[in-house]
């Protein structure tokens, strides 16, 4: 049963890579052969197919999940991190059938693809739920907001879209959005760096852990990566050479002073480095930007279309996310602890998902918002969401740090 | 006729009409239709043309309320005008929400003073962490929801949802509740999608016009038809849909600010209870009791069962309870509801709610003390303390007796006065006095739990020894009242329908009118151009006039 709730889940991650692999065949592929409608046509099928597929196992996944379990898969960072994934695929697929438009799916599936890596990376064992998740409302409370959150985030890609479509066909290199366009796409390499280097660590069984002191009680940390940076006042336990280092570097500063703060800034330290050499290898080799070098599968786009689907989308998944993570979670937590907000970090961070795409929408339909400010506005919303999945639960202790 | 565009809409953002107060002018303005509009109208209410335009442009007219004036771009003399005109900004709407984006966020750097494990707020965020913490003390962060500039900003949020609906919804309502059919052919040609073309002359145009009628009529399009012009319409419905949103949040703040000034509307209290003791609850005429209170953990021998770390997991909290109330008369308790309270299965009645919330296995209740002579290592006795319920005095054998001076349940030193910190027996200090026949003045002697006094105590002729504790489990319940619920989740489900009306709904309205052997098609929608231009083209195309709306056969033409 477990081994085929695994294979169910490695099976969706490669369909979700074949679609994308056939995602961007449809769009740059030269087929003089069949002509070039025909060969996207074709090739865009391919990869709406392989998608469904994936989609359908990754559902699969979640079934049997639940039945070994006994509870919805969304209780920890990975199992909720894989059902954003799927909540993704999903919206792409309904946003797909109202729109048609093939590049959306060649950069909605390697943010899927992405995605499921990022939540690989976190322990992927069924575990128990403590009491206060031990309720009908953990499906219903964390799906509904992993649904508006998918949505929203096909938003993000298509303002992405059109992002790098208004530079490239306007021959904007030298302008600022130009600039904050490549670090965004810098950003997204980061996540693709920290899933590598989580790949690589624990695929050497690497290990490292300090001893130091939190609130004046002895800790044990420990590393899954090598340690750049120590925490603050801490002896070596034990660390695996790898690479000819070790020795941390330096030591984290005496006021991050969390439990595991300070193996966290190594993991951002490892993202923010990995990253940088990615991208520094991509330019080495391809000589170009990365906008430059995706504006070719988007170039034959309609700016207009693509302002609309990424508004479409935000509209689609705001309800969503407002039921989900407001609504439904002001009654579990009323049920679960007695007060229906409570300005938990967590809490406090889907309202701020909520007042940006409540900004967006008023800035867009009554201050005129459209194009360029309302795509920026909606790639700054994906990075609230992202912040709130990754910083908010690794960073900032709360009621939600279930992971 | 061709129109070129070039993607205005995307490039240049659309016109702030908001910032454009109508020129000024106190009379109304007549349009060439004849019709005289209202101050402050920019499309003539009467034929939809443009009214104080200088120049022709071919720009898309800006559609917001169909042209019509709202009060806050009429009226500016008042102070009551100012002040509506402020509120009725959404430029203003949008920087109190930003603002409150950034407070959140601010409030989210460290723990809030509610959930420290501490009650010195002022020690604790320097201590912790440092310089910045002792910072976001002074600047107020640390209890920043619930400060007075919050308040503030919920508040004026509020008048924002208001004032900002009343000023858009009134003319948006006159204006869609009064439309003509008949529109200007400016109007029509300077939709954003819109489309002229010659009628071939075999085409019989009143056939044409009922082609299309019921073309549109099979998309549940709503027709009116006057003369040889056409209105199809639906989904006006998704129009009302932000009003009602609005109306549903105002509800929630409402609720909000009632649970604030309303007395006894809330209540935010807790309470401890050891098993098989009874409480009185705070605040409310109801006493507790706490049959057993139980904690159970998940399989320990199955590593599945455990966490990361290996550490046991809770799967249980719950406490067998009983709720009584005290009878006026008799003064006795009568029962009035029992069951167990458990995480997420709070215990209900009328509106009083009652949370598990907190577990303390063995907590001491009462302790056992042994009275020793030094000089003849004689026992004297053994005595029973109970923590809760000390008795004044414990008389014990040859005529010993240890009487309780003073008693700290949960003892700390303030300054260099002993004190309490609460009621429960966390670390209870006594001040015993031991008086007996061979004493010639009474004995004073000390004990804290924990700490070795043997040397304050040197001198003394006897001494206490605790020989056992009894423990008991207890339980720690929220006891909570919040009556504006009933209207804060009124006030959510209101807006989560406009919410729904708004997004999965769309208002289209499409204009056709026959003129002088051209056929003009205009048509405007909330949002969904795509849907809106597909449709067209599906409900053209049965018509045998095969026409294109999409923004690329705009340009090629």
């Amino acid at each position: 049963m477990e081994q085929a709730m695994e294979y169910a889940l490695l099976a969706a991650f490669f369909f979700y890579l074949f679609s994308t692999i056939a995602y961007v065949m449809a769009v740059t592929g030269k087929a003089s052969r069949v002509g070039k409608d025909v060969h996207t046509q074709r090739w865009s099928r391919r990869g709406l197919v392989l998608a469904i597929i994936g989609g359908t196992l990754h559902i699969l996944f979640t079934v049997i999940r639940i039945a070994i379990s006994g509870h919805f898969p969304t209780s920890n960072m990975f199992e909720f991190t894989a059902f954003l994934c799927l909540s993704i695929v999903a919206a792409y697929i309904v946003i797909y059938f109202i729109y048609r438009i093939t590049v959306l799916g060649a950069f909605v599936m390697p943010l899927a693809v992405i995605m499921l890596a990022y939540a690989s990376v976190f322990p992927t064992e069924v575990k128990p739920l403590i009491p206060a998740l031990q309720s009908y409302w953990l499906g219903i409370h964390v799906t509904t907001v992993a649904i508006g959150e998918g949505a929203l985030a096909v938003g993000f890609v298509a303002g992405l879209i059109y992002l790098i479509c208004w530079v490239g066909q306007g021959n904007r290199t030298h302008t600022r959005t130009a600039a904050f366009l490549e670090g965004v796409l810098v950003l997204l390499l980061m996540l693709v760096g920290f899933v590598v280097m989580s790949g690589i660590f624990s695929g050497l069984g690497y290990q490292a852990s300090f001893q130091h002191s939190v609130d004046e009680k002895p800790v044990v940390e420990e590393y899954s990566m090598l340690p750049i940076v120590s925490p603050h006042d801490s002896k070596v336990s034990k660390v695996d050479s790898f690479a000819g280092l070790e020795k941390p570097l330096f030591e984290a500063p005496s006021w991050l002073k969390g439990e595991k703060a300070a193996g966290k800034l190594n993991t951002v330290i490892w993202s923010v480095i990995s990253g940088l050499i990615l991208y520094g290898l991509l330019r080495l080799f391809l000589r170009r930007r990365l906008y430059e070098l995706l504006f070719p599968l988007v170039k034959n786009l309609d700016l207009e279309m693509v302002d609309e689907v990424s508004y479409r989308a935000i509209a689609i998944g705001y309800p969503i996310f407002t039921l989900g993570g407001l609504i439904f979670a002001m009654i579990w937590a009323h049920e679960a602890w007695g007060r229906f907000w409570g300005f938990d970090p967590k809490e406090n961070w889907a309202l701020i998902t909520w007042l940006f795409y409540s900004v967006y929408l008023h800035l867009r339909l009554s201050r005129g918002w459209h194009g360029l400010k309302s795509s920026w506005m909606s790639v700054g919303g994906f990075v609230v969401i992202m912040l709130n999945l990754i910083a908010i639960n690794l960073v900032l202790a709360g009621l939600h740090s279930y992971a | 006729m061709s129109v070129i565009i070039d993607k205005w809409s995307i490039i240049a953002p659309a016109k702030d009409v908001d910032a454009e107060w109508g020129g000024g002018e106190m009379e109304n303005t007549k349009c060439e239709c004849g019709h005289s509009n209202p101050v402050g109208t920019t499309l003539c209410e009467y034929c939809g043309k443009p009214l104080e335009e200088e120049n022709a442009s071919d720009q898309p007219l800006e559609m917001r309320y169909d042209g019509k004036a709202r009060r806050s771009q009429t009226k500016k003399t008042t102070w009551v005008d100012h002040v509506w005109n402020f509120f009725s900004s959404v430029k203003i709407a949008v920087w109190l929400i930003v603002i409150t984006l950034v407070i959140s966020a601010l409030g989210t750097i460290f723990p809030q003073e509610r959930v420290i494990p501490s009650g010195n707020p002022d020690v604790y965020y320097k201590q912790k962490y440092g310089t910045l913490g002792d910072l976001y003390y002074n600047v107020g962060l640390s209890d920043v929801f619930n400060s007075p500039l919050f308040m503030i900003l919920l508040a004026m949020i509020g008048i924002s949802l208001v004032v900002c609906s009343l000023d858009r919804v009134v003319p948006l309502y006159k204006a869609l509740n009064n439309q003509k059919i008949v529109k200007s052919p400016v109007f029509l040609t300077r939709q954003r999608v819109s489309r002229t073309q010659p009628i071939p002359e075999e085409m019989d145009k009143g056939e044409l016009l009922k082609a299309l009628s019921k073309a549109l009529r099979k998309k549940r399009y709503y027709i009116r038809q006057e003369g040889s012009s056409l209105l199809a319409e639906k989904g006006r419905i998704s129009r009302w849909g932000p009003y009602i949103n609005h109306i549903g949040l105002i509800i929630f703040l409402v609720g909000i600010l009632l649970r604030i000034v309303m007395p006894g509307w809330y209540l935010d209290e807790s309470v401890f209870v050891q098993d098989g003791k009874t409480k009185k609850l705070p605040e409310v005429g109801y006493y507790i009791k706490n049959v057993k209170a139980t904690m159970e953990l998940y399989d320990q021998k199955d590593s599945r069962e455990q966490a990361e770390n290996g550490q046991p997991v809770v799967k249980k909290y719950e406490t067998k309870a009983i709720l009584y109330k005290k009878n006026p008369k008799t003064g006795k308790l009568q029962e009035v509801k029992k069951g167990p309270i458990s995480v997420n299965h709070p215990m209900k009645i009328g509106d009083l709610l009652l949370y598990q919330a907190d577990f303390e296995a063995n907590q001491t209740q009462a302790i056992r003390l042994q009275l020793t002579d030094k000089k003849t290592k004689a026992k004297l006795g053994e005595f029973r303390i109970n923590l809760y319920k000390p008795a004044p005095e414990y008389t014990l054998k040859n005529g010993m007796k240890v009487r309780i001076l003073n008693y700290f349940p949960d003892f700390v030193m303030e300054g260099n006065r002993p004190t309490t910190k609460s009621e429960v027996a966390n670390r209870p200090a006594f001040v015993f006095e031991v008086t007996g026949p061979k004493l010639k003045k009474p004995e004073r002697s000390w004990m804290i739990a924990g700490t070795n006094l043997d040397d304050i105590s040197k001198a003394n002729r006897y001494t206490i020894d605790l020989t056992r504790l009894e423990t008991a489990n207890s339980t720690g319940l929220m006891v909570r009242i919040d009556k504006s619920l009933p209207i804060i989740f009124t006030g959510l489900g209101i807006f989560m329908v406009g919410l729904s009306m708004g997004f999965f709904w769309y208002h289209r309205r499409i204009w056709v009118r026959v003129k002088d052997d051209n056929l003009y098609v205009g048509a405007h929608t909330n949002k969904n151009w795509f849907g809106l231009r597909r449709e067209l083209e599906q409900a053209c195309q049965v018509t045998g006039l095969s026409l294109s709306f999409s923004p690329d056969q705009r340009r090629e033409e």
